[in-house]
């Protein structure tokens, strides 16, 4: 039994209070370059106020298909990001995850790739999904291969999907099978 | 095309709003056929009452009234106006002009007979020139090939597939995304005219 299930070699998944949340996300979105690389809905600027509600909501009523966490640096104990496993289709075992590294001074030093490490193993070997999704921007090479180098494979491209700054960009697809991921992590589980 | 020439009409089949009265016991009728539930959608097959439809029915009318990324029509025969499916427009994302399609015909014995080609053309025609949407996207399991044909035809081509994204019967499917881009349905109704 793993009792580190939260922590990698860089990071660990936290559970962090909707009041600190709040301000921490409000103030990552004001980098216009962090939300379009995370999302393809045009930024909105929300007050911490706002934030702290939704996460107060979430955490209060729970969500079956969804689980997300905060990163936090093993070294100096920072709140740098955030990960979660979404759209999760229980039946199928199929998952979506998305992660976000809000502070750009931690961006291309291994955290991300860290986090998506630990959130590989949370999702195969506690939930105990057959395979993980994620989509990730063309224009996001950076992140493509972090995700490649955490062992997904890319698995299409949803032609022009995005328009931005007057010109059009793909969304790649990719995924990582549960066969995959033990053959990567010299793991056996049981199906 | 023209002005005049209706968006919501085809040789055999219309376009046309709910009927919150009649609807919702002829759709209850086919949420019992499991086939049809698992070839529509991932969520675990599970039949509908009257009732539960037409709560659904708001639901949709709601939404398509507050958030404005939904546009969801019923399928009915011409001319008696008897239902047969129904067809949606949904996650329209505005500034990416990109949006998702799904239709259905609900009785077995009203499939193979082109209803479906006839409402898959309206509603690209209403994406294209009517949304101005740029690209379309249908998510299809593997296991429906009368599905993949049909949006194959229509010009829709494989963009993603998620391999064995699916469990059903005990057996592991790819998940597909078929797309099509507006400007590859105006080659296509410039080759057709």
């Amino acid at each position: 039994m793993n009792g580190n299930l939260f922590r990698g070699e860089l990071v660990r998944l936290t559970a962090e209070e909707p009041e600190l949340l709040g301000k921490t996300f409000s103030s990552w979105d004001r980098d216009s370059e962090f939300r379009r690389l995370l999302d393809d809905e045009p930024p909105c600027l929300w007050s911490a106020k706002k934030i702290k509600e939704w996460f107060e909501k979430d955490s209060y009523e729970g969500d079956e298909s969804g689980i997300s966490f905060c990163i936090r640096t093993l070294q100096e104990d920072c709140l740098i990001g955030f990960i979660g496993l979404w759209d999760i289709e229980w039946s199928h075992g199929d998952a979506e995850v998305g992660i976000g590294i809000g502070d750009r001074e931690r961006w291309g030093k291994g955290y991300g790739t860290d986090a998506m490490r630990v959130i590989l193993r949370y999702g195969f070997t506690e939930l105990n999904l057959q395979r993980i999704t994620l989509g990730v921007f063309g224009y996001n090479g950076r992140a493509i291969r972090s995700y490649e180098k955490a062992g997904f494979t890319v698995e299409g491209r949803m032609r022009q999907a995005l328009y931005r700054d007057g010109s059009r960009a793909d969304i790649v697809f990719m995924g990582i099978l549960r066969d995959e991921w033990q053959a990567l992590n010299g793991e056996q589980l049981a199906d | 095309m023209k002005i005049s020439e209706s968006l919501f009409v085809a040789e055999n089949i219309c376009l046309a709003p709910i009927d919150h009265e009649k609807d919702a016991e002829i759709e209850s009728r086919w949420t019992h056929d499991a086939e049809y539930m698992r070839l529509l959608s991932l969520e675990p097959a599970l039949p509908l009452s009257a009732a539960q439809l037409k709560k659904r029915y708001e639901k949709i009318e709601k939404e398509q009234d507050e958030k404005k990324n939904l546009f969801y029509f019923t399928v009915r025969m011409r001319p008696d106006d008897r239902l047969v499916g129904f067809a949606r427009l949904y996650w329209i994302e505005w500034s990416n002009a990109g949006g998702f399609v799904q239709l259905g015909i609900g009785d077995p014995n009203d499939r193979q007979h082109g209803y479906g080609t006839q409402v898959l053309r309206l509603l690209l025609r209403y994406a294209f020139d009517e949304l101005n949407l740029y690209r379309l996207t249908a998510v299809i399991p593997e296991y429906n090939p009368l599905a993949l044909h049909l949006f194959s035809k229509a010009g829709f081509v494989e963009e993603v597939r998620r391999r064995k994204a699916l469990n059903r019967d005990g057996k592991r499917w790819d998940l597909l995304h078929l797309g099509i881009l507006h400007e590859e349905w105006d080659a296509l109704q410039a080759g057709s005219r």
